[in-house]
């Protein structure tokens, strides 16, 4: 499967032979789990792992928690009280999921971001970008639609205000709004629709997850030094990579058993800490919290959203150009989505030649202002829409494109790179001493 | 067709856009019930009208019924607040349509224009805001003594039209008439 030279499964008894010439299914995972790892990887590469698990425990606790949840808005609520209180172990499913979905979305922006500063993105490997994006947006669907389910007054006014983005649109905006409801408002049609595609999608996610491991076990894994594995002969590519079985997988696991103590002490001391207790108030169609926050995963691009206020001069100016089709509503929402935009595309928006941030003097500032300024957005995503957060908000929007858009770009001709090791080999033994860092048996 | 004679080469042609055209008429065929089958079932979209008993609503106050999925306000204003909405000037206005069901889409936002009664006393509207769809305060509140929507800061007057914040539109007016002196229908 992969590009770089390594040992194929070869079938030895007669009942591996007879199953690979039927079936090679045995070669495939053999393949898969043996692929040369660069051995350079730091803890910034365990997030993957992390998201397998959570993918799985979504998928788990999610499919018994349908065993005893109905989705009707006047039953909806109640069952999953029902789950917490009367059903056995009910709680503990309950929260698994929950709080699953906040360690899927903190696990997910980590990966990201380490993506973006160790340059994960550029050639040979935006496939592999793009469809973790796709992914991205798959998870931002089910756990929008996973939010609603209980339906409680934030699940219900969530719904409202998300669908409501969709109005936004000129023209065809209202249709599809009332097509997406099932109704002119959100209701049992909508409720109904929720649950089955937020059963469906995390399906469709573990199919991108296959496409999106396939695509970088075909180019290999980057690494901190952003420098490819040589690929001459297998004998200089083992000086560069172990296989990912154990030496990896061991690694991961350890990431992963600190993660989940992390997890479990909230999942068991503080199971509601990221939720909001609005959503304890059962759905009420004819009274709006006083403040609507969505959860805490949605903030920065709900920041975006909301920083876009007539007032803003480019909005203004965009208002007047279209001659009044782009209204601060839209130009909000189109923000939003322009902000994921701009993440797609940005393996053609950085044109710097050199691919990890290690060796970028300048674009590490820049990097580590990104990572702060998405801390501010989801700071200020939680605090009401008025000044001075609004202007926050407005700011720190602006150096979300202003990365993307315009310092990317300009950081490729003007930076000037260090020098980077010339193989990973190199690297590794600047890091662990002259010794042949070959394993012990 | 440049070669008209290469008889085998225009029917195997047209055999492959005949087969290509069937097919995607066969796929647009059998996914549009899948797509319009999300639209309004025939009970939602059924049109309802409702009629509404104001007789027991008080000077100052703020009837609420729930119409169509949505909530409706239904307010009986107070001389102030008449005074306020009709002291505003079209210029002032983000929005200066009328936003009324009830009158040609070309009617401007004059305070006369919203109201149900010459009076100025009966404010019958959507109660959903214009931005993202949340249910705005009343009471007078926000900047303009009218409604305040909590989710993003919009601030409509005492007539229900957008002053400040995100909103694009005014309330908007839904189709009402009078049954009686105490009685209005919705729709």
């Amino acid at each position: 499967m992969s590009g770089i030279p390594h040992d194929h499964y070869e079938p030895k008894t007669r009942g591996e032979k007879w199953l690979h010439s039927r079936l090679p299914i045995i070669g495939l995972l053999y393949n898969t789990i043996m692929i040369p790892t660069p051995k350079n990887l730091n803890w910034m590469w365990i997030w993957g792992i992390v998201l397998a698990f959570c993918l799985v425990l979504q998928i788990v606790t999610g499919i018994v928690l349908a065993m005893h949840y109905t989705p009707h808005v006047d039953l909806a609520f109640a069952s999953v009280e029902h789950i917490v209180r009367n059903v056995n172990g009910g709680y503990m499913l309950r929260y698994l999921h929950a709080n699953g979905a906040s360690l899927f979305f903190f696990a997910v922006y980590l990966h990201i971001f380490r993506g973006l500063f160790y340059g994960s993105y550029k050639a040979p490997r935006e496939i592999t970008w793009i469809v973790g994006m796709l992914i991205y947006l798959a998870m931002m669907a089910t756990g929008f639609m996973g939010y609603v389910l209980p339906y409680g007054q934030m699940s219900f006014w969530g719904a409202t205000v998300i669908t409501g983005l969709f109005g936004a649109l000129p023209w065809i905006g209202e249709p599809i709004q009332t097509w997406l409801l099932g109704g002119p408002a959100v209701d049992n049609a909508t409720l109904n629709r929720f649950f089955s595609l937020h059963y469906l999608l995390p399906f469709v996610i573990a199919a991108l997850v296959a496409v999106h491991i396939w695509a970088f076990h075909t180019t290999g894994n980057n690494n901190p030094t952003g420098v490819e594995v040589r690929r001459g002969s297998k004998a200089e590519v083992e000086k560069d990579t172990l296989p990912f079985w154990p030496y990896f997988v061991i690694k991961d696991l350890f990431a992963l058993v600190l993660v989940l103590t992390l997890f479990f002490a909230v999942v068991g001391f503080m199971p509601n800490f990221l939720g909001h207790p609005d959503n304890y108030i059962e759905a009420n169609p004819l009274s709006t919290p006083a403040h609507i926050v969505p959860e805490w995963y949605f903030l920065p691009f709900y920041a975006i959203l909301r920083a876009f206020t007539a007032d803003v001069w480019v909005v203004m100016f965009a208002t007047w150009i279209t001659g009044g089709i782009v209204t601060a509503k839209l130009f909000g929402v189109l923000a939003m989505f322009g902000a994921i935009a701009v993440m797609v595309l940005v393996p053609w928006l950085d044109t710097s030649a050199v691919r990890s941030g290690r060796f970028r003097p300048m674009f590490k500032w820049w990097f580590w202002l990104l990572a702060v300024d998405f801390v501010v957005l989801m700071w200020a995503g939680a605090m009401p829409a008025e000044p001075p957060y609004s202007t926050i908000s407005l700011i720190a929007s602006a150096y979300w494109f202003a990365y993307f858009l315009v310092i990317l770009p300009l950081l490729g001709v003007i930076e000037k790179p260090n020098a980077a090791p010339e193989t990973i080999e190199d690297d590794f033994k600047a890091h662990y001493g002259k010794s042949d860092a070959t394993p012990a048996e | 067709m440049s070669h008209a004679d290469d008889h085998e080469g225009t029917r195997r042609d047209f055999l492959y856009f005949a087969t290509a055209g069937a097919g995607v008429v066969a796929t647009g065929a059998a996914v549009w019930p899948l797509i319009n089958q999300m639209n309004p079932s025939a009970d939602v979209s059924a049109l309802s009208s409702i009629r509404v008993d104001i007789g027991d609503v008080v000077e100052g106050t703020q009837l609420t019924v729930k119409w169509q999925g949505k909530p409706v306000f239904i307010r009986y204003r107070t001389p102030k607040e008449i005074e306020e909405g009709r002291a505003v000037p079209l210029s002032d206005l983000v929005d200066t349509s009328s936003e009324n069901a009830n009158l040609a889409a070309d009617a401007d936002a004059s305070d006369e224009n919203r109201t149900m009664d010459a009076e100025g006393k009966w404010l019958v509207m959507i109660g959903v805001c214009t931005h993202l769809g949340c249910v705005p305060l009343g009471n007078n509140s926000g900047d303009f003594d009218g409604w305040f929507c909590p989710c993003h800061g919009s601030h409509y007057d005492t007539a229900g039209r957008i002053r400040k914040g995100p909103a694009p539109r005014n309330l908007d007016i839904p189709l009402t008439s009078w049954v009686d002196d105490t009685t209005i229908k919705l729709g």
